[in-house]
């Protein structure tokens, strides 16, 4: 059954795309991974690539997708299957995050949003009452998260937050407002992160339809136009105290920030490759001055960076991936491939589209959207200066932030 | 109902074959395999169906090396609830259709199943010849499959039209496209196939009367020329001088 909206078309060309594996790093993965990995790119080829150029260009998001992305096993694939997880490790979380990403980083967003920021911290830091309330349902996408940290005021410096819980019996009540949150106007749920009476920053689960919560679209982005993102505006919202997360301090959401952006070095890998595939099959196929214009050393040397860039970067993901497997990945090595992995992609984006000349602009390639994408990528979850600045504070001992 | 499908390995529709320079074997060094479609996408699925629909259970059997087992771990984490494998590399049709056969012919199977093609070698040979083998009937190349009690109707396209087909269980068949709808399997399924068995079983000896003398790369396409509406003498001449065929 197509559950796509009106005006949408389905493309019939069809998505070519293979995967590449310079250093035969597949070697290295097992069975399961390369199950999923695979499983993800069929699901992607059928429900993602037909649809996405068009919810892309009319600033859509393809909400039908969050069933599928359910039923597929995406949100919170390393959480315990009792909490609606699939009981993955930390490198099929990535793999499955890096097909996603392939497809679009916009559908990858939904999926890291829901399973990184919203069932992980309840996972993470809720009572058990919490756990089985929410959790069952946000693997099933029987509900749709979001998760509020950044306010208008305060984006790199979350800590500065505005945001109050104040104390009233039975209950907080919660006052301010949330800037750029994925999903949010079409999500039951957010978590929200604000500060209490003694300016300590908690986590609370607020659901959509209580009194006082509202969440209007942020309209007119460039980028991650295949993703919803909003507002969050809480006005005297009394927030139950069996509501509240037990977590203190900029740790709970540092924490969910750390295992989204862990995703998202897996997931930039995947806009990178889709880019260089493309690429390179463009460039083989291109005929300028009676040759391929592979045949072209400028070209080659573009190919070459790309494909070297990539493999770098993953690399950089399988360790990080084993390290997180053993529970000894640090914040700032998840960091380091954060901003690496996004860097590099955005790189590879660029020499792609210039590889396709003309057709580059257009979204018959899926180049130029990428490109966008990644300019929300390598900004949200810490921009690409901030982690130069986690790097540096972690390897001079001087925090170098104010 | 206890069903069999028989699923086998080929390369991936994107990979390039390549000869080795004798000619006598395809080169598969760097290929990548997938399981066969028309084993996956309908034979599996529909057997997966019915024992959906009225319950028992659906083994899938793979004659192969043991670097077979990533697809068969796909066709238990799309469903299927065991796995055989034959320990042997599959030589022919003829020897594959005997290991099955030796295999299946105490298990008493309603139905066995198996793609109409690989789409590999397009042989079309191994379902015949498995029937043959373990004397049952032999529908090909059904592309819809329905039972109602041990009857089955079948349904085969044919050269402008349908044949429909009735048979009572046990019996062959091979799947073609229609049969089903491929089935992308999830996450929790991937998981749950770990812990599924796979059984390997020695083969059992098969003198093969067949033998491949010569592999050859079907010749080079030629570059398409476009030629303007306009240009239609064009087009005459080029027919006439390089075509030759006017
Ligand atoms: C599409 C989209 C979706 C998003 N989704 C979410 C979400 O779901 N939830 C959520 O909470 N947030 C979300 N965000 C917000 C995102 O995390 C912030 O935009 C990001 O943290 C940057 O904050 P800012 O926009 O306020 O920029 P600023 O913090 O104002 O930064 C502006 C510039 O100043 C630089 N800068 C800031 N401080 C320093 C410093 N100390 N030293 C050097 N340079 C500095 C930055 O690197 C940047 O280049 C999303 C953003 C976008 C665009």
């Amino acid at each position: 059954m197509d559950k796509t909206d009106k005006g949408i078309q389905r493309r019939a060309r069809e998505d070519r795309y293979q995967g590449h594996d310079y250093y035969l790093i597949d070697e290295l993965l097992t069975e399961e991974h390369r199950l999923a990995r695979e499983a993800v790119r069929d699901w992607v080829k059928q429900e993602v690539s037909p649809i996405i150029e068009d919810y892309f260009e009319q600033g859509k998001c393809p909400t039908h997708l969050f069933e599928g992305l359910a039923a597929i096993g995406a949100f919170g694939p390393s959480l315990p299957t009792e909490y609606g997880g699939g009981g993955m490790d930390e490198i099929a979380y990535g793999v499955i995050m890096q097909e996603l990403e392939r497809g679009d980083s916009g559908v990858r967003s939904m999926a890291s949003v829901q399973g990184s920021l919203v069932m992980y911290p309840i996972f993470k830091f809720g009572t058990e009452a919490q756990r089985r309330k929410y959790l069952p349902k946000l693997g099933a996408g029987e509900l749709i998260g979001c998760f509020g940290l950044t306010e208008p005021d305060y984006g790199s410096n979350p800590g500065g937050m505005v945001s109050r819980l104040h104390d009233d019996g039975d209950a907080y009540v919660l006052n301010g407002a949330k800037m750029w949150i994925t999903n949010s106007p079409v999500a039951d749920v957010a978590v929200v992160w604000a500060k209490d009476d003694e300016g300590k920053i908690r986590g609370v689960i607020v659901e959509r339809d209580w009194a006082g919560v509202s969440a209007p679209e942020i309209k007119g982005k460039l980028s991650l136009r295949a993703s919803i993102t909003g507002e969050l505006i809480f006005e005297d919202v009394r927030v139950p105290k069996k509501n509240v997360l037990e977590v203190q301090g900029l740790r709970g959401p540092l924490s969910c920030l750390s295992k989204a952006r862990y995703g998202i070095a897996w997931g930039a890998i995947g806009a990178a490759l889709d880019c260089y595939d493309s690429a390179l099959r463009y460039a083989l196929e291109r005929i300028q001055f009676d040759k391929p214009i592979a045949a072209f050393q400028l070209t080659q040397k573009k190919l070459a960076e790309m494909i070297t860039e990539i493999t770098k970067a993953q690399l950089l993901a399988w360790r990080l991936g084993s390290l997180a497997n053993e529970g000894r990945a640090t914040p700032a090595q998840i960091s380091m491939a954060k901003r690496n992995n996004v860097y590099i992609a955005l790189q590879v984006a660029r020499e792609a589209r210039q590889i396709h000349g003309g057709m580059g602009i257009t979204n018959e390639y899926p180049v130029m959207r990428h490109m966008m994408n990644l300019e929300t990528v390598i900004t949200y979850e810490g921009t690409h200066d901030i982690h130069l600045l986690i790097t540096g504070h972690d390897v001079t001992g001087i925090n170098a932030f104010r | 109902m206890k069903l069999l499908v028989c699923i086998s390995k080929t390369p991936d529709t994107e990979a390039k074959i390549q000869l080795t320079p004798d000619g006598k074997q395809l080169d598969t060094s760097g290929m990548k395999y997938i399981m066969n479609p028309y084993d996956e996408w309908y034979a599996l699925v529909r057997a997966l169906e019915l024992v959906e629909a009225q319950g028992g259970s659906v083994t899938v059997i793979n004659v192969g090396p043991s670097s077979n087992d990533q697809i068969i771990r796909k066709a238990l984490a799309i469903g299927a609830h065991e796995a055989v494998r034959i320990d042997a590399e599959p030589t022919s049709a003829w020897f594959v259709a005997h290991q099955i056969a030796a295999f299946a012919k105490n298990e008493n199977y309603d139905l066995i199943f198996c793609g109409k093609e690989t789409i590999d070698y397009n042989g079309s040979e191994v379902p015949a010849m498995l029937a043959e083998l373990l004397d049952l009937p032999f529908v090909a190349w059904a592309s819809k499959l329905d039972m109602e009690g041990n009857t089955a109707t079948l349904h085969r396209d044919i050269e402008g039209g349908v044949e429909i087909v009735k048979v009572a269980t046990p019996f062959v068949v091979s799947a073609a496209k229609g049969m089903a709808e491929q089935r992308i399997p999830n996450m929790r399924g991937i998981m749950m196939a770990k812990r599924k068995p796979l059984k390997v079983v020695e083969p059992v000896a098969v003198d093969d009367p067949v033998s491949v003398v010569q592999y050859a790369l079907p010749p080079k396409k030629k570059g398409v020329k476009l030629i303007e509406p306009e240009h239609i003498d064009e087009l005459v001449r080029l027919l006439h001088e390089e075509a030759k065929v006017i």
